[in-house]
């Protein structure tokens, strides 16, 4: 790999990081797994001046729930330490579906799923996943910390919205008021493959009604698409297959897919409908179970 | 007492392989481990463009970078008469385009640096001014009228046609077509891949202005060739070139191709007079360097309805890309296409091919198989089973009828190969018992009911592997033959060279196999070196399975030659006549007292200490080995699937394999060899495939666009065997390395087919995506043949 030429700073604080990167002027770049930054330096689509490696701050790579079911995933928390977490399999389906299916095991093992959401890639699976649990992006810069919802975060395509000297240090999945349901699934030509389509969604019920719901959809747009009006027709009543069936179409609706060498924009749309409903009948199946 | 032949790592023996030893520890030596003193690094400007003119480049920035010492360009090689080199396939190529440039990819300009990474920025520091031209990115546009041309560089290059060619009986197919009952047609595309080694192309010229001498270190796997290619375009004398192949990170046929940065590396350690270091990037390699396949098929079969193949006929367009630099050595210019239906009893055949430029990247290499085999057997396989489904058969059933039986061998095919020896039914009949076929058709059916999607394929082939003979077979005008030379030590420990090229198929244990089968010397006691020019005898490398069929013969008639000096020289020590003398494992002995005996230790020693009057001192000696014809290895791969309605997904159930590769040496690295073709026949039916956009662009550059399967993905394999030894070869084994990436994409193919039988869904083109299949059975039509394959929504 021979990259162009940059400067590499290791800060051992949030602070320092921050005042790198204001000194960087939009021209540095923050390392945290590299797994997407390394590669388009490699191919010199990226060219940053500096790498401000966050590696060396301790105390960021968290995973954590609150008392009230609040998560709290830390800026180097790694997709294996998601994958791995009993934390995840215990209180949130659709993050547990969507870890062990995060490109390969060996992208994993580096990778994050702060960095992930930075990155903004319309086929980066953790922002459907983000955006389906109303999840949000807490930023730190120099005049301290705010917080980002998910669904705002993602900019465009490959562009989110921190400011140039803000750093992305954790991001948080809300408390559920209801009990948690949900599930994650992609076509993948390949493990490690980016998504052919990929489908994220998140509820919550109450005494056998959806009280909340969110759904979000990979690599068939421009960015992560945030399918709110299929979500929304979920709520207030119980799961049927008829309403099954009428979020899928409207998820299908909302997609904007485009055809391409991994398939053509009706067969991403057909693959997305075909995945909320097969989603959506597994939450129905566990709700049964559960009851 | 005679030696166990398995103890001391003989014939049958799964030996380890000693190559592991270093690999596994990191002690591989590859071209980009080695490091010279005063070594300067080259990169290579490609051309973003697929078809542009070049107007003008301007190095002067590059220049002006420190630790640049030469920028070089088309127009400075031209001056050299470099500029363009010859082919393997009579053609010739661009080293650095001068006028044009005809693909994305193409090789513009070099800068060697003092490092890697000033290499690179230097090149990205070279203006060049392309006028983009009309591009050509499938035989279909290559032929249409008013295509732009590309060869304007070669005069009476009117059109873009490479040959048009044909061969068979013409006459006599046609009048089986007339007799047909039945006629089954079917159109398809194999798609253009890359073999894809894991280590790219690179080199280390070193020329040494003192001796003269050119050193080259090299990713080849013909290093002789290689020599001989350099002594002819770089008019050096051949004595003083020499080329070392050290470690190969895999080959698959992309490795035998001369390649523009290997000439310009040469020459410019030549002008700078220092080593001088190219390592290609993965871009590179998968952009510019040897592709395979990339032919369209149409084909018919004339069929009575009893089931019985009168004739098939075939025609192929193939994609050459911008030059007709097919590593290929036979007199044929599709390769060995016709090999097709060698299987098969059939009366009359007849093929018709034409070669087409387009603006892709050239070099149709035999990506690990024998010059378009893969191609053969796959069309071959596909039109069987479309034959049997037309003829409403049973698809096994229907193969069994037309197979070439046990007692009609030596068998002369349609085309006029000679195939020798196999027990196709048996193999057939092995491997339909292993995959539970009258179970699985059963479960199928009742599946079905319930809206599930099952399918199986079978494949079955006999391919000829081991080029040549050298009455068929040379590159440049040298035939293909191979060679080893055997020198066994006083103490009986030996080295063994040959000219082929290991590439990770496990040479240095196996060919000490053959030697510890032939003298009775473990094993572990023979050294096996191969790839340096100085060093080796003189070979034709290793490509097309061609290493056991050939120099492996030669290892066995090196060995026998050994023997018998060894024999005189065991006379001489027991005081008989040689008559008297009989040979078993490892040891001579008298024939009329078997307890009065010597080793080939013995005999090693007295080689040296104590030979008798009138015999040549040592224990040495060469053999070629020129083989009197290819061997037919035999495969049975059978597939099963289960194809999801909701998205096109297919799964892979089972796979069988049943190969007849005759006499196996090494058992571990046969199987090893088949389950690794598995993977390639299933990456190839699934997912791996380089394709080019409206505008030439590559699409396929890097690993997250061509698709390579991992362990998470690619299906298990239960393996079986047949052996049928070969009659022509001294220790009967035929090829291997290639069978399964050969006969094996078929297999998947036709499981999927077959599940989507009766949707009237005939054939969907490689690789089976699953936007492809959903597409297919939900519009109940074909995806193949001519493009366009599919149209943008």
């Amino acid at each position: 790999m021979y990259p162009t030429r940059f400067n590499y700073e290791s800060p051992k604080s949030i602070a320092e990081a921050i005042a790198l990167l204001h000194q960087g002027g939009g021209e540095a770049k923050i390392l945290a797994g590299g797994q997407s930054l390394v590669p388009m330096m490699r191919l010199r689509f990226a060219a940053p001046e500096m790498i401000v490696d966050i590696n060396n701050i301790p105390g960021l790579d968290y995973l954590t729930v609150d008392a009230d079911g609040t998560i709290h995933i830390g800026a180097l928390c790694r997709h294996s330490d998601l994958e791995k977490s009993s934390l995840l399999m215990a209180h949130q389906p659709t993050m547990a579906a969507a870890a062990p299916v995060i490109a390969d095991p060996i992208v994993r093992n580096r990778g994050t799923l702060v960095g992930s959401l930075c990155h903004a890639d319309p086929q980066g699976d953790w922002s459907s996943v983000m955006m389906a649990l109303g999840g949000i992006v807490v930023a730190q810069g120099p005049n301290g910390r705010r917080s980002i919802p998910a669904a705002d975060f993602v900019k465009g395509p490959f562009q989110n919205m921190l400011a140039f000297d803000e750093i992305a240090i954790e991001a948080i999945v809300p408390a559920p008021k209801g009990i948690p349901n949900g599930g994650y699934l992609k076509l993948e030509r390949r493990v490690g493959d980016f998504a052919t389509a990929g489908v994220a969604v998140a509820v919550e019920s109450s005494q056998g009604l959806i009280i909340r719901a969110g759904i979000g959809l990979t690599g068939v747009g421009g960015s992560t698409i945030n399918a709110t009006a299929a979500a929304q027709s979920l709520v207030g009543a119980p799961l049927t297959a008829g309403s099954i069936a009428h979020a899928a179409d409207l998820a299908a609706q909302a997609a904007q897919p485009r055809s391409d060498h991994r398939g053509s924009a009706s067969y991403k749309r057909q693959i997305v409908k075909t995945f909320v409903v097969r989603i959506l009948s597994g939450v129905v199946e566990s709700m049964e179970r559960a009851a | 007492m005679s030696l166990d032949e398995i103890k001391i790592g003989g014939m049958g023996a799964s030996r380890r392989r000693v190559e592991d030893n270093r690999f596994i520890r990191g002690k591989g030596n590859y071209v980009d481990d080695i490091v010279l003193p005063g070594m300067l690094h080259m990169e290579i400007l490609r051309s973003p463009l697929a078809h542009a003119r070049i107007k003008s480049i301007d190095t002067s920035k590059a220049w002006a970078i420190p630790g640049v010492r030469l920028v070089m360009t088309g127009e400075m090689m031209a001056s050299r008469n470099l500029a363009w080199m010859p082919t393997l396939s009579y053609d010739t190529q661009a080293v650095l385009a001068t006028d044009k440039v005809r693909f994305q990819g193409q090789e513009v300009a070099c800068v060697i640096a003092d490092d890697p990474y000033i290499a690179k920025d230097a090149c990205e520091a070279i203006v060049v001014d392309y006028e983009p031209l009309p591009v050509v990115v499938n035989p279909v546009q290559a032929m249409a009228p008013g295509a732009p041309l590309i060869r304007d560089d070669k005069e009476n290059q009117h059109d873009n046609v490479v040959f048009d060619w044909e061969v068979g009986d013409k006459d006599g197919t046609e009048k089986a077509f007339a007799q047909a009952d039945v006629v089954s047609k079917l159109e398809l595309h194999y798609p253009r891949s890359h073999p894809s080694p894991l280590e790219t192309c690179g080199s280390i010229a070193d020329f040494d202005r003192a001796t003269s001498k050119l050193t080259v270190y090299m990713t080849t796997q013909a290093p002789h060739i290689i020599r001989a290619a350099v002594a002819m375009v770089a008019e050096l004398p051949e004595h003083m070139i020499r080329i070392v192949s050290p470690d190969l990170g895999g080959g698959f046929g992309n490795k035998v191709p001369v390649y523009p940065g290997y000439v310009a590396s040469i020459l410019a350690s030549i002008l700078l007079e220092r080593p001088v270091k190219w390592i290609e990037d993965k871009t590179g390699n998968l952009i510019s360097t040897g592709f395979g396949r990339d032919v369209y098929l149409r084909g018919e079969m004339a069929l009575r309805k009893d089931g019985k193949i009168l004739g098939v006929r075939m025609h192929t367009d193939s994609d050459h890309g911008a030059f007709f630099s097919d590593a290929q050595p036979s007199k044929f210019k599709i390769g060995l296409m016709h090999s097709a239906f060698a299987c098969y009893d059939i009366p009359a055949a007849h093929l018709t091919a034409r070669g087409l430029y387009t603006n892709k990247a050239p070099g149709g290499v035999a990506y690990r198989c024998s010059f378009r085999v893969t191609e053969a057997m796959f069309f071959q396989e596909r039109m069987v089973q479309a034959a049997a489904d037309d003829l409403g058969m049973d698809q096994a059933e229907f193969r069994r009828l037309n197979f070439v039986r046990d007692e009609d061998f030596p068998h002369r095919t349609a085309f006029g190969f000679l195939t020798d020896s196999g027990q196709y039914a048996k193999c057939l009949d092995v491997g339909l018992e292993a995959i539970g076929y009258k179970d699985f058709l059963k479960q199928k059916e009742e599946a079905k009911k319930r809206g599930r999607l099952l399918g199986i394929g079978i494949s079955t082939m006999t391919e000829p592997l081991g080029a040549g003979n050298s009455r068929e077979y040379d590159i440049l005008g040298i035939k293909m033959f191979d060679s080893a030379e055997l020198r066994v030590h006083m103490s009986g420990k030996a080295i063994l060279r040959t000219g082929a090229k290991s590439q990770g198929q496990g040479h240095e244990t196996t060919w000490a196999q053959i030697v510890a089968h032939e003298l009775g010397i473990p094993a572990d006691d023979i050294t096996v070196e191969e790839g340096d020019t100085d060093t080796a005898p003189f070979g034709m490398g290793t490509y097309a399975s061609r290493s056991t069929p050939v120099a492996g013969a030669a290892v066995a008639m090196v060995s026998r030659k050994i023997r018998a000096k060894a024999r005189k020289l065991a006379a001489h020590l027991l005081e008989v006549s040689e008559e008297d003398v009989e040979w078993e494992l490892g040891r001579f002995y008298v024939r009329s007292s078997p307890d009065r005996g010597v080793t080939i230790q013995d005999c090693a020693n007295a080689a040296y200490s104590n030979m008798p009057d009138g015999l040549e001192p040592g224990l040495e000696n060469t053999a070629y080995y020129d083989p009197p014809n290819l061997t037919w290895p035999f495969a049975c791969y059978i597939a099963t699937v289960e194809v999801d309605p909701g998205t096109g997904v297919w799964d892979v159930l089972n796979v069988v394999a049943v190969d007849d590769c005759g006499v196996r040496i090494n058992p571990m690295i046969v199987e090893g060899q088949i389950m690794g073709g598995l993977t390639e026949a299933y990456a190839m039916a699934s997912m791996q495939f380089i394709t080019f956009d409206a505008e030439g662009n590559c699409v396929g550059s890097n690993y997250m666009d061509y698709l390579l399967p991992t362990a998470w993905e690619t299906p298990g394999f239960e393996l079986h065997e047949v052996v049928t030894p070969c009659p022509h070869h001294p220790i009967g084994a035929k090829g291997i390395g290639e069978c399964a990436t050969v006969g094996g994409p078929a297999a998947f193919v036709n499981a999927v087919m077959d599940a989507l039988k009766g949707t009237g869904v005939r054939n969907i083109d490689m690789p089976l995506l699953p936007d492809r299949v959903y597409e297919a059975f939900t519009t109940r039509r074909d995806i193949s043949g001519m493009p366009p394959v599919k149209t943008e929504d």
